[in-house]
C-alpha cells in the first residue's frame, strides 16, 4: 500500500514510513503502514481513540520502537536513533511544561545545551515569544499561565530549535472549546509563517478539517484513506471515514436491478456508484444532512421522496429536522439554515417533501 | 481500499534495534550501578542466609534438619509462641489506645491538639530499648515505685515488653490513624445525619468503615515493629525468650551461627505476610479515596471533647514521664536511692566513651545521604528509564521493608566477615554500619521517591530529549528541584532512624565503631544504667535538634519552591 502523495520534485519527503508495524504483546497497534510527509506540508494523523494514530507519531519520535518497518526523515533512515538525534520538536496533550522554569527558560532550555551565549538565546526567546503572543508573560511560571498560555509556551519551546519537524500529540484536547477554537487558528498561522513541516494527532475531525493541509484517516491500526480534508469530506473511500468525518447519514439497503439504484425501505433511490451488483445485493447509503433538499428544493428533483418529521432540533443558526423515510427504520437527519423555510411545516408529526441528490447520495458495500 | 488485517504473528516479537549513543551507556552503566548495589547488600546477604539455615555447622548441606531440631526443642520453639504472643497483644492495645488519641486530635475540637500530637512522636526519637529501661526504672527490683509502695509488678518478662513496646509503637499507630482519619469525607457524615442516624450509629457505620484501612496498616506496622524488636526484649524480657533474642543468643552468646540464621528465616516468615498484607490493603486503599470528598470540620461537643481531653493528657503525661525518668536519672547520683543532681554520668568513662554518639551521628549523616542519593535515584533509574531491569530493581528495593533488623545484621555478618573474602574489607567499617542503616530503611525512602517521581509529567523526559538535552542535565535541572521537599523528607527519615536503630548494629559493631544505640545497651547491660540512661538522653537530644534543622531547611525549601507551587494568577 502506497498513501503517500505524488513526489513533486526528486526531494526526499520529510517523513517518510514504509510498512510500519507495532504490537503490544498479542495486540496489533499499527498492520502495516506506509505514507510520507512532504516538506512543509500539515498533516493530521485522525481516528477514534485505539486507532493507532497516537502510536505512530510517538514511532516518528523514536519514543516507541516500532516491529517492523522503517522510519525516514528527509530520506535518512532514522529508525535505529534515540529520540534526541532525530530533529523535531513536540507538543504533548499535557503542555509538559518545566515547572521551575519561567516561560522564558522553558523555552531558552533546548538552546541552552546547544552551547549559544546568552545574546543570541536571549534574542531567540524574544522572538517566540512574539510569535506565539506572549512576551508581556516571560518571567511568569507555568502555574501562573492558563492553559492555553501554557500550551503557547510548550509550542514556542519546540519550535526554539528551529526543528525540521514540528510533531503535536492532540494538543488542544486538554483545553475548553473557546480557547481551543482560538488556538487552532494561532498554531495553523504560526505553522503557516515558520513554515515547518508538522504532524498533528486528533481524533477532533473539526479540528482536523480546519488545520490540516492533508488528512491520514486511521482505524483499527490501518490508514483508511489519505486526502485534502475536502477529499476526505466529500469522497469518503469507506464507510468508515464517511461516518467519522462530519455528520453522515446511513442508509441501508439493497442493490436494484438497475445499475446505479437501490431499493431503501419501500423507494428505490438512485446513487451515484455505477458498478452492477447482483439484485438484492446490501449496501448501504449515505448522504450529509446539509445535502438533503426540502421543501421547494426538492419539488421535481430526482429521488423525491415524502418523508415524516419525528423531531426538530433548534440549535441556533439551524434546524436540525430527524425524519422518517417510509418503510425505513434508520432516521435520516437534514439541516435547514434558519428562515430557509419559513415556520410552515416543519412540526412533529407533518410530512414534507424531500429529494436525496443522486449526486450526494455514496454507496459503499 | 481495505487494508489486510494483519495479524499479530505476522509481525516479528523483537522490536527495531536501537543504536546506543552515549545517552543509553550512561543509563546502562547507572542501572548496573543501582542493579550491583541491591544484589550486593540485599539479595546476596539473604541468600546467605537461607543457605547457612540448610547448612550444618561445617557447612555441610543438611536440608530442613536445622528447623526440626529447632522447633523439637522446646526452650527455643517456644520464643516463637512468645513472639506472637507479645505482639499480638501489644497490637490490640496499642491500635485501641492510639485509635482513640488520634480520634481525639482529628475528630474534636479541644485545646492544645498541636502539642498532643508532638508528644505523642517522641519516642520516635528513642532506641525502642530507652522504654524498656524507663520501665525497669520505675517497676523494676531496684525501680521508683517499687522501692516506694514496697511491691514489686514483675516488670521483667510479658508484661514488662508489652508496656514498653506499646509505648514504642504508639507514635507509628498514631501517625497512621491521624492520616486515616483526617481524610473523612463531611458528605457521609451529613448525610448520616440527615438520616437521623445517632452518635453511635455514626461511629459504627461511618467513621469506623472509613478508618479501616488505617486500622490495618497500624496494626501490621506494630505487629512487625514488635515481633522484629530486640531491645525492649534485651533489657525487660528477663527469662522471656522472643525470637529476636534468641537469635542474639544463638549468635553473640553460644556462637551458633547455624542456629541463628534458622531463627532468621522462621523470623521473616510473619513479618513477610504482615508486610504483604499491608500492601494488599494499601492497594485497596487508593481505589477507595475519592478526589472530590470535601474535608470534615470538627464540631464542639462539650462532654465528648472533655473527656477525650483527659484521655489524651493521660497519655501524653505518661509519655512525658517516660523520658523525664529517663532524663532524671541521667542527671542524678543514683536513682532512686540519691537524687543529688550531677554530670558526672555524661562523662562515659566505661563502654567506649563519647567516641559512639559521634559515630552514631555520622553513620546516620552518611546513611541519610547515601540513601537519600541512592533512593531517590534508584527510583528515578526504576521510573523514568524503563528497562527489562525495572521489574526487578523494584523488587529487591522494596525487599528490605520486610526484612528484620536482626536478620540483615547477621546476613551482613555471613556475608562481610567471611573468611578469605575481598568483602571483608567493609566488616568493622562505620561504613558497614551506615550501609546497614540504610539498607534496613531503604523500602520507604525509594516509595516515597517513586510517588514524587510518578506526579511528575512523564512527558517531560520526551519534551527534553526531543531538545536534545541528554536525561542526566533535565534530571538535576527539573526533576531534582521540583521534588527537592520529598527529597528533604527522605534524608529526614533515613537520619533519624538511623540514629535510634540497634538490631543490625548490635551484630555489626566492632572495637571504634561503637554506636550510641548499641552502647546504651552494652552499658544497661554491664549495670551501668544511668550512663546508659545519659547516652540515651543524647540520642534524643540529637534527633530532636536535627528535627529542628530540617523544620528550617523545609521552611527554606518551600519559600523558593513556592513561586512555581502556588497556582495563584497575576
Amino acid at each position: 500500500m502506497r498513501a503517500g502523495g505524488p513526489r513533486a520534485s526528486g526531494r526526499a519527503p520529510a517523513v517518510e514510513l514504509e510498512h510500519i508495524g507495532k504490537k503490544f504483546g498479542d495486540v496489533v497497534a499499527l498492520g502495516d503502514v506506509s505514507l510520507a510527509v512532504e516538506d512543509g506540508e500539515f498533516v493530521c494523523f485522525l481516528g477514534p481513540s485505539g486507532c493507532g494514530k497516537t502510536t505512530l507519531l510517538r514511532i516518528v519520535a523514536g519514543l516507541e520502537t516500532q516491529n517492523a518497518g522503517v522510519v525516514r526523515m528527509r530520506g535518512v533512515d532514522v529508525s535505529a536513533l534515540p529520540p534526541s538525534r532525530r530533529d523535531y520538536g513536540i507538543v504533548f496533550q499535557s503542555y509538559a511544561l518545566f515547572p521551575n522554569l519561567t516561560a522564558a527558560r522553558n523555552i531558552a532550555y533546548g538552546l541552552e545545551t546547544r552551547g549559544w551565549d546568552r545574546a543570541r538565546i536571549d534574542a531567540r526567546v524574544d522572538e517566540l515569544l512574539e510569535l506565539v503572543h506572549l512576551a508581556p508573560h516571560k518571567q511568569r511560571f507555568p502555574s501562573q499561565l492558563s492553559g492555553g498560555e501554557q500550551q503557547r509556551v510548550a509550542l514556542a519551546r519546540a519550535l526554539a530549535p528551529s526543528p525540521s519537524l514540528l510533531l503535536l500529540d492532540e494538543p488542544l484536547s486538554a483545553l475548553d472549546a473557546r480557547v481551543r477554537a482560538a488556538l487552532r487558528q494561532e498554531i495553523k498561522a504560526v505553522q503557516r509563517r515558520v513554515g515547518v513541516t508538522t504532524v498533528m494527532v486528533t481524533h477532533d475531525q473539526e479540528e482536523a478539517l480546519a488545520m490540516a493541509d492533508r488528512i491520514v484517516v486511521m482505524n483499527h491500526g490501518a490508514v483508511e484513506q489519505v486526502g485534502t480534508p475536502a477529499d476526505v469530506y466529500m469522497e469518503p473511500r469507506s464507510l468508515f471515514v464517511a461516518r467519522f468525518v462530519g455528520q453522515m447519514n446511513v442508509l441501508p439497503g439493497q442493490a436494484d436491478a438497475r445499475a446505479g439504484w437501490a431499493r431503501v425501505g419501500a423507494v428505490a433511490l438512485r446513487h451515484r456508484g455505477d458498478r452492477t451488483m447482483a439484485p438484492g445485493t446490501p449496501v448501504t447509503l449515505a448522504i450529509r444532512p446539509e445535502e438533503v433538499r426540502l421543501g421547494h428544493a426538492a419539488r421535481g428533483a430526482d429521488n423525491g421522496v415524502l418523508a415524516r418529521i419525528t423531531a426538530v432540533q433548534f440549535l441556533g443558526a439551524f434546524t436540525r429536522l430527524t425524519l422518517a423515510l417510509p418503510g425505513v427504520a434508520a432516521p435520516l437527519e437534514c439541516d435547514v439554515a434558519a428562515g430557509a423555510l419559513g415556520d410552515a411545516g416543519v412540526r412533529e408529526g407533518e410530512e414534507l417533501p424531500l429529494a436525496l441528490p443522486p449526486a450526494a447520495l455514496r454507496v459503499f458495500p | 481500499m481495505s487494508p489486510r488485517a494483519v495479524r499479530a504473528a505476522d509481525l516479528p516479537d523483537r522490536t527495531i534495534r536501537r543504536r546506543r549513543d552515549a545517552e543509553a551507556i550512561v543509563s546502562a552503566v547507572l542501572i548496573a550501578a543501582f542493579a550491583a548495589f541491591l544484589v550486593l547488600f540485599v539479595l546476596y546477604p539473604m541468600l546467605t542466609v537461607l543457605a547457612r539455615s540448610l547448612q550444618d555447622g561445617q557447612g555441610r548441606f543438611v536440608g530442613l534438619a536445622n528447623y526440626a531440631r529447632y522447633f523439637a526443642s522446646p526452650a527455643i520453639a517456644a520464643s516463637v509462641t512468645n513472639s506472637l504472643a507479645v505482639a499480638i497483644t501489644t497490637t490490640v492495645i496499642t491500635v485501641t489506645l492510639a485509635f482513640a488519641y488520634a480520634y481525639a486530635l482529628t475528630r474534636t475540637a479541644m485545646p492544645w491538639r498541636g502539642a498532643f500530637r508532638l508528644i505523642a512522636l517522641l519516642p520516635l526519637f528513642a532506641p525502642s530499648l530507652v522504654q524498656g529501661i524507663a520501665f525497669v526504672y520505675v517497676f523494676g527490683n531496684n525501680g521508683l515505685l517499687t522501692r516506694w509502695t514496697g511491691v514489686n509488678v514483675g516488670i521483667y518478662g510479658f508484661k514488662g515488653i508489652v508496656a514498653a513496646e506499646t509505648f514504642y509503637c504508639f507514635p507509628h499507630a498514631m501517625l497512621l490513624l491521624v492520616a486515616a482519619l483526617g481524610a473523612a469525607d463531611a458528605r457521609l457524615y451529613d448525610a448520616a445525619n440527615a438520616l437521623g442516624a445517632s452518635r453511635v450509629k455514626r461511629f459504627v457505620t461511618v467513621t469506623l468503615p472509613g478508618a479501616k484501612f488505617g486500622l490495618m496498616s497500624a496494626c501490621v506496622v506494630v505487629f512487625t515493629t514488635v515481633i522484629t524488636d530486640f531491645g525492649i526484649p534485651k533489657v525487660i524480657g528477663g527469662k522471656y525468650s522472643v525470637m529476636a533474642t534468641e537469635i542474639y543468643n544463638q549468635v553473640i552468646g553460644q556462637q551458633n551461627f547455624t542456629m541463628g540464621a534458622t531463627v532468621s528465616v522462621v523470623l521473616l516468615v510473619p513479618a513477610a505476610l504482615a508486610m504483604v498484607v499491608d500492601r494488599l490493603v494499601q492497594r485497596r486503599q487508593q481505589a477507595l479515596v475519592a478526589a472530590s470528598s470535601v474535608p470534615l470540620r470538627p464540631a464542639r461537643a462539650r462532654l465528648r471533647d472533655a473527656a477525650l481531653f483527659a484521655y489524651t493528657a493521660l497519655v501524653a503525661a505518661a509519655i512525658l514521664g517516660i523520658y523525664l525518668v529517663v532524663l532524671v536519672s541521667s542527671l542524678v547520683r543514683r536513682w532512686p536511692y540519691d537524687f543529688t543532681p550531677t554530670v558526672k554520668h555524661y562523662a562515659f568513662d566505661t563502654v567506649g566513651g563519647s567516641t559512639a554518639i559521634v559515630n552514631s551521628v555520622q553513620a546516620a549523616a552518611l546513611a541519610a545521604v547515601a540513601g537519600t542519593v541512592l533512593a531517590f535515584a534508584g527510583a528515578y533509574l526504576v521510573e523514568k528509564r524503563p528497562s527489562l531491569m525495572s521489574g526487578p530493581l523494584y523488587a529487591l528495593a522494596v525487599l528490605p521493608v520486610s526484612i528484620p533488623g536482626m536478620v540483615l545484621g547477621l546476613a551482613y555478618i555471613f556475608t562481610f566477615n567471611a573468611p578469605g573474602s575481598p568483602l571483608n574489607l567493609l566488616y568493622g567499617t562505620l561504613a558497614l554500619l551506615a550501609i546497614s542503616h540504610l539498607v534496613h530503611y531503604f523500602t520507604v525512602p525509594f516509595l516515597t521517591a517513586t510517588t514524587a517521581l510518578k506526579q511528575m509529567d512523564r512527558e517531560l523526559e520526551h519534551v527534553s530529549a526531543s531538545l536534545g538535552v541528554p536525561f542526566y542535565r533535565t534530571f538535576w535541572r527539573i526533576t531534582v528541584p521540583v521534588a527537592l521537599p520529598s527529597i528533604v523528607a527522605i534524608s529526614m527519615y533515613l537520619f533519624l532512624n538511623a540514629m535510634v536503630t540497634l538490631s543490625a548494629a548490635v551484630f555489626l559493631v566492632a572495637p571504634g565503631t561503637e554506636l550510641a544505640a548499641v552502647a546504651v545497651l552494652l552499658m544497661d547491660d554491664a549495670g551501668d544504667t544511668a550512663q546508659a540512661a545519659a547516652m540515651s538522653v543524647l540520642i534524643i537530644a540529637v534527633g530532636l535538634g536535627v528535627r529542628l534543622v530540617y523544620a528550617l531547611v523545609m521552611r527554606g525549601v518551600t519559600r523558593r519552591t513556592q513561586a512555581w507551587t502556588t497556582a495563584a494568577r497575576g
